[in-house]
């Protein structure tokens, strides 16, 4: 596969340009038709607006910096981090939102991929409405549910109250408004889930379900059988995609709650940008770093899982 | 068609008008109601339809701010798009064609960006030293840095269904290497770009952080802070926020309409490899 087989030896001609793809392996390689350095604008790019900062990043936390002076303080920061209950809670809220929305992400996309390829009425139109939120602004879905969610007046409560239920401060109680956002933010992302179960389970082979039936399986053996286990390139996407956009959410929580009320509703994005706003820099790249560690602490582990989980099969 | 699988369709059909298409309704109603009928957050048919008076009125406010940030964000887009699609592809066509160790580095800087969150505080500070803080020249920098580990995947599966064949046609005729990615395969990509475009354009026309931390200042406000910023000047004129929720919600709504196909085929790209 490396060399071009279809190449005669003579005739192919060698401009010799090839400068930089001479460095690797000047004798065999003069002048490949696919030289390095078509890595270069993008590389630039890349490594100077996204690979620096990440990296300075690893200094910029363990310094006490604000818009005056900047001085290396070690741990500090870290320590802080892990001190203050407000920014631990930001952390805590962090993992529990990035689960809740994860898990039920994964589910609810499952349960309605398969329903929305079980050839029922209108199946096309309804894939349609489900997938249309994953592509309207997050901060218009948060500012509107921001209102619906209205205790005395929102559209959600006086629905309730209209079928007798008294509906509870979904945004103002410090203890229900993060799930409130995790509600909205799996309301979104759902339409994305199903999408890409959809694509999954196209590719099962009907020949499965076929036998499964001839050896007398039910509907539901089928599913957990059949569906669930060769489903599973689509459900390590989704996981992995959904814990990911979990870990890092930011626009949704600070259009609908801003981290209030008091701190209740923050996650590590939010106090990021708190810490940015009042000045503490080195705080808040801490935060970012903490952010960092975490998601490659829970993703890397979880993808090598379920790659693991596939050749076993 | 069975009469059960009309049944269950209809019954699904109904749900997800509730829950999905509802919200939306709402908004709708609450836009062209006058201030004082949406202040109530009723949801009524208006008694007095000012669709367009509230359209005409939301658009003026703050000097046609609206206006310019549909300005700003079109700049951006289609600068970032236009980078990202050059270089990533030039990527994706090298991981692709040439096979050595370094593309295990390559693909796990890919990763890296795909995973990794920005870090935001050093962005800005790098941005400052190199004078693209608060500007859109930096924005449209790092719209492009941050998609590229999405285009670079996307291209490079595309570009295995490409035979080497051509390439070497294109050698063996005298082309240089830029000359036949340029004028060969590029060409050829055009499936795969159009689904990078689209999808790119919606992520960065929607982005709401990126533009909040590295786009301070009225001169250069994006859309979505636009909305961000009219939430507090609206807080007495709900059906002027609403208005402006729905303005920022008929792009995504236009592109989803004429390019559904591809929006799938780019968003479900990893589902059926993993």
């Amino acid at each position: 596969m490396n060399l071009p087989t279809g190449r005669q030896a003579g005739s192919a001609p060698s401009h010799g340009r090839g400068s930089t793809a001479a460095t690797q392996a000047p004798a065999k390689r003069r002048g490949s038709p696919y030289p390095y350095w078509f890595v270069l604008p993008a590389g630039a790019i890349f490594g100077i607006f996204f690979l620096a900062p990440t990296l300075a990043s690893f200094y910029f936390a363990l310094t006490a910096w604000d818009l005056f002076s900047i001085r290396f303080i070690g741990f500090d920061n870290f320590v802080q981090f892990f001190r203050e209950p407000f920014l631990m809670q930001g952390l805590v809220n962090t993992l529990l939102f990035a689960s809740i929305t994860s898990a039920a992400k994964t589910v609810l996309g499952l349960l309605i991929a398969v329903l929305l390829t079980s050839g029922i009425f209108a199946q096309g139109l309804l894939r349609s409405i489900v997938f249309f939120p994953v592509l309207v602004s997050t901060i218009g879905i948060g500012l509107m549910f921001a209102e619906l969610m209205h205790p005395t007046e929102g559209a959600i409560n006086l629905a309730l109250a209209a079928i007798g239920i008294d509906g509870p401060g979904w945004l103002t109680n410090p203890s229900l408004a993060l799930f409130s956002v995790a509600m909205v933010d799996i309301w979104r992302g759902v339409g994305l889930a199903t999408l890409i179960y959809i694509a999954g389970l196209s590719t099962i082979a009907q020949d499965y379900y076929e036998a499964a039936r001839i050896d007398g399986a039910t509907r539901w053996q089928q599913f957990w059988r059949v569906t669930v286990p060769l489903v599973r390139p689509a459900t390590t996407t989704v996981v992995i995609l959904s814990l990911i956009g979990g870990l890092r959410l930011f626009d949704l929580i600070w259009a609908m709650t801003r981290g209030g009320p008091g701190f209740s509703s923050d996650v590590l994005a939010s106090v990021i940008y708190k810490q940015y706003q009042a000045g503490f820099y080195g705080l808040s790249t801490a935060g970012n770093v903490i952010l960092f560690l975490l998601i490659g602490l829970i993703i890397l582990p979880l993808a090598w899982w379920f790659n693991r989980k596939e050749v076993e099969q | 068609m069975k009469r059960r699988q009309y049944l269950i369709g209809a019954l699904s059909l109904a749900v997800a008008f509730v829950v999905f298409v509802i919200p939306f309704i709402f908004v709708f109603l609450n836009a062209a109601k006058t201030a004082a009928e949406s202040a109530t957050l009723d949801f009524s048919w208006p008694r007095e339809w000012r669709f367009w008076q509230n359209l005409v009125e939301v658009v003026q406010a703050r000097d046609y701010m609206l206006l310019l940030a549909y300005f700003n964000s079109t700049v951006i887009t289609v600068g970032a798009i236009a980078l990202m699609v050059v270089s990533g592809a030039m990527v994706g066509y090298l991981l692709q064609r040439r096979r050595t160790p370094w593309n295990r580095i390559i693909y796990g800087f890919v990763l890296a960006g795909l995973i990794i969150p920005p870090a935001v505080v050093p962005t800005i500070w790098l941005l400052q030293q190199i004078g693209l803080f608060k500007s859109i020249t930096g924005m449209i920098f790092i719209q492009c840095a941050y998609g590229l580990g999405f285009t670079v995947l996307l291209y490079r599966a595309f570009i295995a269904t490409i035979p080497r064949d051509l390439d070497e046609a294109a050698i063996i005729d005298g082309a240089k290497p830029w000359q036949v990615f340029f004028k060969v395969i590029l060409p050829l990509l055009k499936p795969v770009t159009v689904t990078v475009i689209v999808v790119q354009s919606i992520t960065i026309f929607n982005d709401f952080t990126h533009p909040l931390y590295y786009l301070p200042g009225a001169e250069n406000v994006t859309v979505q802070l636009t909305l961000y910023n009219f939430q507090s000047q609206f807080v007495s004129q709900m059906n002027l926020l609403f208005m402006n929720i729905l303005l920022v919600t008929v792009p995504p709504l236009i592109v989803f309409v004429f390019f559904n196909r591809q929006i799938v085929a780019g968003m479900t790209s990893g589902a059926v490899k993993g």
